[in-house]
């Protein structure tokens, strides 16, 4: 049985065979003609019954040859870098590197972060994609306590998200909360959406698992479109609140006091209110960050790994796999549900459309892109996910395509993710000193 | 001393049809080496899961006593025995491979740590309390860490250590969390003479040094006849001796359960048929 | 009484095409024991290649229905099995022996990319087909409201039949189904056997691809409209129609699809349509947590 990596050799250390993988190259080739035919070679056109076929065989050639040229590529820089595990090798050297020095990334990061909206990149697109970047941020981090840590994959978390969206635009609508009264109260409800979820499906093998969070992601969307009384359908929620900075509003004139620039003495400019969502999402998420390398210290995270590596070992050792498992689940769910709420309030408006399955889909490849439990990789992994499809509209015509094609070839190459190098809980020896491990 | 530790009165475990543990009675006393032998699929590691609640008997009780007095072991959720003073190890390793030799002894002491962090809420905030049970719980882990040879590796990840390292390491997880009953399914698997002889010389001490019972599933005769104060034979679930281990070397059904009669009685009608058959056919 | 006739019929049909979708979950989840996520996407695959395929014979001149249909049903299933082929290729034999989650979130990111593929060669518009095969029977009729069977539903009943006879004959009868047995009760053993594991699993997913494409031809023939997007509600419905019946049971994928067809026209027959898919996941929860073995799925003895 061979677990040779794509279709084709693995490349021999003794250098390139050219006529075996020629020969290699053109099988591929073969195999990609046979796909593209039939859905590259014809488009349908036309609408309404009247489907007309459109040739475009000069597709399939493209295609074809782009594979054999392809796989000649690869299988050539293969042979010239020796074994692939070289290639492993570097990633691994690399990932390790991010996360030894973890602490001087991050300070350094954090403070671009905060000094941003000061540079002069710092204008109004900038300051408004660096917010989307770190709610998808946010949301890496969250997902990466139950996926990372717990090893359990939810393929649902966008219903915890939009728990927290509409639990904030409801509150408000009927019971005029303002954002940072909403804020806890849509964090535990989406908490406990994410223990009511859990507890009965928590047991279940880990892909059961992950289909039926998915399922409970497309019931709460067709509840939310559904729902008419009380979601809107999929008309939406509109005129949600802005938040407040302490109770000053962010408005040229307010008939209840103050605004933000009169309390201030300084002149009204609409930006003031798109850097303070800015650094209100960056708190949250530095909060999730710090909470969460914070529980991976405490015996309650360190439970979660070890669940992940072995559940059978952890009921030998008086853990109760249900309990711990659903502490990740509700808290988890809980900063989708935080991270909720604060998109509810930047937009201004929600409707079900926000809360998609491709929704979850972009916050999981986040995750595995990033690598699973490391913080900075998620991170890192947010920024290109957001800022590709920003480059250019090719490029958002393709995220998807790319996203799905980057999760294969991440799980294929280093299917712990990219960054993904474990720094342990706790160490008995300063680093270098006791044994050196083999890695 | 020499109080009865574990009693198992009338233990049946049924699969389907299939009866892997058969009336089963033993006592296994504190500060003893119990051990169960038999051939393969003899319901050794059986006995086990019923024990420490992976399985659930379909007859029986196995009454522990436990840290908190007597308790009825099949009534309990698997994950609460533990609680008990029963700790185990796995006939293939379990350890948790990504983690640290270090964590895997702390995480053995997930239940204390957890109640000392306030159930994560107060160690969220760096209580003092918390710390300093932390730190009793990396000093117990590295006592056993020391017992164990491995405190130079304490910072491998559990997968990376030789097999024979990983077997100390899961029987050192086990100890942290300071059973009463020590389980151990096939401890000396995989090792040489050498490091089972060295495995046998721990078991002893552990017995001896930290006064509790151990329960002990094994192959290696040498070791289990020399370590053991006492000896259950099963056979096809059944127990078919007791004693020392004296008594055992010279039980004739022992004998003959291990190295069996004349072969020929001994196979099953549909198979002398189907080689009747294909000698006719040959 | 006859509305209940019409549901159960309407049920039936779709319950075929549930279950020839949940038999492909089926046997690669008996053999390999992943789920293959992308599986909906092959479906949707099948459906877009069969469209393809009948208009290129309506070019062709081959405008004889029965002949017709029969060269795009081999059609269909030759390139979608090669679309099945390939996914297993490059997406989950690399990861045998991988960590867990790796070729669950492997087959995720292989349906996202499947999806998008189809999305961006065929565009997003939703694909409206010609009635192809027209006509149908009253079975019964009282007080205004007539029992239907259209020929689409004959034909989809009759064409599944045949499929699983000639399916479970394979299995039982030859060489291909006994390495498949084989390698569902122990995947390294059957290779120790001799048995080519590889090629085995390859085939696997070439049958379930090549069913999946009748699935989709079916759809095609049913509905009339076909988009890039179907693949996701049908792949998760014939996977909880898999689980339904004992995932890992070739007959219980069919029976679970029966069922859930079934519920699927009786709920939107009798309370509402907006809601039918929750039905489906409800389903589908409460099967994984009271009967988490299916209907004729073998109980998992937890090995310690």
């Amino acid at each position: 049985m061979s677990t040779v990596a794509t279709v084709g050799p693995r490349a021999t250390a003794g250098g390139f065979d050219l006529a075996r993988a020629l020969k290699e190259a053109g099988l591929a080739a073969f195999v990609a003609f046979v796909l593209f035919v039939p859905l590259a070679g014809f488009k349908l056109v036309g609408q309404e019954g009247q489907l007309a076929l459109e040739y475009r065989p000069h597709w399939v050639l493209i295609g074809t040859a782009a594979v054999f040229v392809g796989h000649l590529a690869i299988n050539f820089i293969r042979a010239m870098r020796g074994p692939s595990q070289r290639a492993r090798g570097e990633a691994g050297a690399m990932a390790r590197f991010f996360t030894v020095h973890a602490r001087w990334f991050g300070l350094a990061a954090a403070l671009l972060a905060f000094l941003l909206p000061f540079t002069p990149l710092g204008n109004r697109y900038v300051v408004d994609v660096a917010t989307t970047v770190l709610i998808y941020v946010m949301l890496g981090w969250g997902l990466n306590i139950v996926v990372g840590l717990a090893g359990l994959l939810d393929l649902g978390y966008v219903a915890f998200y939009a728990v927290g969206a509409y639990s904030y635009a409801l509150f408000a609508q009927w019971f005029g909360l303002g954002f940072w009264e909403a804020l806890p109260i849509a964090g535990v409800l989406a908490a406990i959406a994410g223990i009511l979820l859990g507890f009965p499906v928590l047991r279940l093998r880990g892909d059961y698992l992950a289909i039926v969070t998915l399922g409970f992601g497309e019931i709460i969307r067709v509840v939310l479109l559904n729902w008419y009384d009380v979601t809107n359908g999929p008309d939406g929620i509109s005129g949600i609140p802005r938040p407040t900075f302490f109770g000053l509003e962010f408005k040229r004139y307010s008939p209840d006091g103050m605004t933000f620039s009169q309390f201030f003495g300084i002149e009204y400019s609409s930006l003031h209110r798109v850097i303070f969502l800015y650094y209100l999402i960056l708190i949250l998420a530095l909060i999730t960050n710090w909470f969460v390398l914070r529980i991976r210290r405490l015996p309650i995270g360190r439970a979660w790994e070890a669940l992940r590596e072995d559940e059978i070992a952890c009921k030998a050792l008086g853990i109760n796999p249900t309990n711990t498992k659903l502490t990740a689940f509700a808290l988890g769910a809980m900063f989708g549900g935080f991270a909720g709420s604060f998109f509810a309030t930047r937009q201004g408006f929600i409707s079900p459309e926000s809360f998609t399955f491709i929704e979850s889909a972009t916050i999981l490849a986040i995750v595995v892109l990033g690598g699973m439990g490391s913080q900075i990789g998620v991170a890192l992994a947010a920024l290109v996910i957001v800022v590709l499809p920003e480059l250019g509209r090719e490029f958002e015509q393709f995220r998807m395509l790319l996203f799905g094609a980057a999760m294969v070839g991440i799980m294929v190459w280093r299917p712990r993710g990219l960054l993904a190098f474990r720094e342990p809980t706790v160490r008995l020896h300063g680093r270098g000193q006791g044994e050196e491990a083999p890695r | 001393m020499n109080a009865p530790l574990l009693e198992v009165e009338h233990l049946t475990m049924r699969f389907g049809g299939l009866v892997a543990v058969d009336d089963l009675s033993f006592t296994a006393m504190d500060q003893r080496i119990t051990a169960i032998i038999g051939p393969n699929g003899a319901g050794k590691t059986t006995v086990f899961n019923c024990l420490t609640g992976f399985y659930r008997p379909t007859v029986g009780r196995l009454t522990f006593h436990g840290r908190f007095g007597p308790v009825l072991l099949e009534r309990e959720d698997g994950f609460r025995i533990p609680r008990h003073g029963i700790a185990r190890t796995f006939q293939n390793i379990r350890l948790f491979a990504h983690m640290t030799a270090l964590e895997n002894l702390v995480v053995a002491q997930h239940n204390h740590l957890m109640r000392a962090s306030g159930y994560t809420v107060l160690g969220l905030f760096g209580w003092k309390g918390y710390r300093a049970a932390e730190r009793a719980a990396i000093e117990r882990a590295r006592y056993w860490l020391d017992r164990m040879g491995l405190l130079a590796r304490a910072d491998w990840d559990a997968g990376s250590l030789p097999y024979g390292e990983q077997r100390k390491l899961e029987i050192a997880r086990a100890m942290c969390t300071q059973p009463k009953l020590l389980c151990l399914d096939e401890p000396a698997a995989g090792l040489n003479p050498r490091e089972t002889a060295e495995l046998a010389e721990l078991l002893v001490e552990i017995r001896d040094r930290e006064q509790i019972g151990i329960l002990l599933i094994e192959h290696d005769m040498s070791m289990v006849m020399r370590i053991s104060d006492q000896i259950i034979v099963l056979d096809y679930g059944r127990k078919i001796a007791e004693g020392t281990p004296e008594q055992i070397r010279t039980d004739p059904v022992v004998i003959k359960a291990y190295l069996g009669e004349a072969e020929d009685e001994e196979l099953p009608e549909e198979v002398r048929e189907d080689l009747a058959r294909l000698g006719g056919g040959a | 009484m006859l509305y209940f006739l019409q549901q159960l019929i309407n049920g039936l049909t779709l319950g075929m095409m549930y279950g020839l979708i949940a038999i492909g979950y089926s046997m690669v989840y008996g053999i390999i024991g992943m789920i293959n996520f992308a599986h909906g996407e092959i479906y949707m695959i099948g459906a877009f290649i069969s469209i393809i395929a009948f208009l290129l014979l309506g070019v062709l001149g081959v405008t004889w229905i029965p002949l017709a249909l029969l060269l795009v049903l081999l059609i269909a299933m030759a390139f979608t099995a090669a679309y099945g082929w390939t996914v297993e290729r490059l997406a989950y034999r690399p990861l045998r022996g991988s960590f867990r989650l790796a070729p669950l979130i492997s087959a995720i990111g292989m349906s996202i990319f499947l999806q998008n593929y189809v999305q961006l060669l065929q565009g997003a518009n939703v694909k409206a087909v010609p009635p192809i095969i027209t006509g149908g029977w009253i079975l019964a009729e009282q007080d205004g409201f007539a029992v239907r069977i259209s020929n689409v539903q004959i034909m989809i009943i009759l064409l599944t039949l045949v499929l699983m006879a000639i399916f479970s004959w394979i299995i039982a009868n030859t060489p291909l189904g006994r390495a498949q047995r084989a390698c569902e009760q122990d995947l390294k053993m059957a290779a120790l056997c001799g048995v080519n594991v590889d090629r085995t699993i390859s085939l696997t997913f070439v049958m379930g691809a090549a069913l999946a494409a009748v699935a989709g031809l079916m759809a095609t023939l049913y509905y009339g409209v076909v988009d890039f997007f179907i693949g996701f509600l049908a792949g998760i419905k014939a996977f909880t129609a898999a689980v339904l019946g004992g995932i890992g049971s070739i007959p219980g994928a069919m029976l679970g699809g029966l069922l859930l067809g079934l519920v699927e026209a009786f709920w939107s027959g009798y309370f509402t349509t907006e809601y039918k898919d929750v039905a489906a996941f409800s389903i589908l929860v409460i099967v994984l947590i009271f009967l988490p073995t299916g209907l004729l799925g073998k109980p998992e003895i937890e090995k310690v």
